[in-house]
């Protein structure tokens, strides 16, 4: 085995670049999946199964197929349909709407973790329906998940690699076009690895202090 | 789509029952094997056991499919079969998130069980074997049957580096016909139907074991 440290030294001006896509991809998808899944999540507590339903399917789905595919489906199908968006855009979208139906399961279960007197509380108050939602349950029920959710932002952030696969140019998909052209793969993949390890864990840190601050 | 692409498909979804079933017998060997040398009396061992944990989790899945499938056979000599290269990337970060499920629920079965045992004279052995785990397996059902879809949607990974599961296949015949919507589509509800499968089996096993301690 040997290392070279020169190729490592030529392959870090494309793994920031590689680093800032991943973090870009990773911010907008978590955007989006936060965002998604508290609308799933509410639509879940329509009371007409004519929403539920449909609503349960769509979710189920997207969660039990792996998201390579879905990247594939909005890839390639949507283009066909005559909607072409840029491959890191397809990327941030399947990836939010993939972790949308985790982060859903997440919200529902903060929703229901809200103790029930809180309900009660604010019929007896009066207060309509809009209203105890944004001043009674949400602001609970989101202190409550912020934990959950943080550790979601992490298995995103590892699974941002997939997006090599539609072409966008993240941080593997930059070690492997800097190992092919190159044939040196050692260093870039080992990097990359490393990297993975140590931003995770510096967002895990970065997690427990926002956890620290909201959950009292 | 003609029976010759069909016959690519199956074969596909072959290879993928193929891989998942290996990874997942060396992710659960690797979860026990390294969950329980997380509670082991020795710092050394549950600090070695830790470090394998925390890295295997903490990278991509992905990475750790191109390390195993491009670092390895340079750096060690080791060229590996591509259905094995991929159930030993898939094996050893699905079994790093495994060890998790198994240390917890192993801290869950309650002290005085353990207690019991060391107060009636049993072995470590005896007691992680008679004591411990029974109650354990369990409660690790549901969590496992979590991790086996993931695994599964895991699987798909490999097509990346062209090895001919489900995910490949699709691409391939997408190619053959020049249209996506079709193939993809198909592609999706196997896997969905794997996946539904894997649930409810797991479910069958949960109730098993359960009627088994109760």
């Amino acid at each position: 085995m040997n290392w070279d440290w020169s190729a490592v030294g030529d392959f870090l001006p494309y793994f920031w670049k590689g680093l800032l896509v991943t973090l870009q991809v990773l911010a907008l998808g978590s955007l989006i999946s936060f965002s998604l899944g508290l609308v799933w999540a509410l639509l879940c507590r329509v009371p007409t199964r004519w929403v539920q339903w449909p609503v349960g399917v769509v979710t189920e789905f997207v969660r039990n197929t792996p998201l390579l595919v879905q990247l594939f489906f909005l890839f390639y199908v949507l283009p066909e349909w005559g909607l072409a968006f840029s491959a890191p855009a397809t990327g941030v979208v399947a990836i939010g709407l993939h972790y949308s139906t985790y982060t859903m399961q997440v919200y529902r279960a903060g929703i229901e973790a809200v103790p029930a007197g809180q309900w009660e509380a604010a019929t007896a108050l009066n207060l309509p329906r809009g209203r105890t939602w944004r001043a009674v349950i949400l602001p609970q029920a989101l202190r409550r998940v912020v934990p959950a959710l943080g550790n979601y932002v992490l298995s995103m952030l590892k699974d941002t690699p997939l997006l090599m696969a539609i072409t966008v140019l993240e941080m593997l998909g930059q070690a492997r076009l800097f190992s092919q052209e190159r044939f040196q793969f050692t260093e870039p993949l080992t990097v990359i690895g490393v990297a993975f390890v140590v931003v995770s864990y510096l967002a895990s840190l970065l997690l427990r202090t926002l956890e620290r601050r909201l959950v009292r | 789509m003609t029976s010759g692409l069909w016959e690519l498909v199956l074969k596909g979804t072959w290879t993928t029952i193929q891989l998942l079933v290996l990874s997942a017998l060396l992710a659960a060997a690797v979860s026990f094997a390294v969950g329980i040398a997380r509670t082991h009396r020795l710092w050394v061992v549950r600090f070695l056991a830790g470090l394998y944990t925390e890295v295997f989790r903490g990278t991509s899945a992905l990475v750790m499919i191109f390390w195993v499938f491009f670092v390895l056979p340079p750096a060690f000599g080791w060229q590996l079969v591509p259905l094995w290269a991929g159930t030993l990337a898939l094996g050893l970060t699905y079994g790093a998130y495994g060890t998790e499920i198994v240390r917890g629920a192993l801290a869950a079965v309650d002290p005085a069980q353990q207690e019991g045992g060391v107060a009636l004279g049993f072995t470590p052995g005896q007691r992680l074997r008679k004591i411990l785990l029974p109650q354990a397996v369990p409660e690790m059902v549901p969590p496992f049957s979590n991790l086996l879809v993931e695994l599964l949607k895991g699987t798909a990974l490999v097509s990346v580096m062209g090895m001919g599961d489900l995910a490949f296949s699709g691409n391939l015949v997408r190619l053959a016909l020049q249209e996506s919507a079709h193939i993809y589509t198909y592609v999706l509800l196997v896997y969905f139907v794997i996946a539904f499968l894997l649930t409810r089996l797991m479910r069958g096993l949960e109730h098993h074991l359960k009627a088994g301690v109760r």
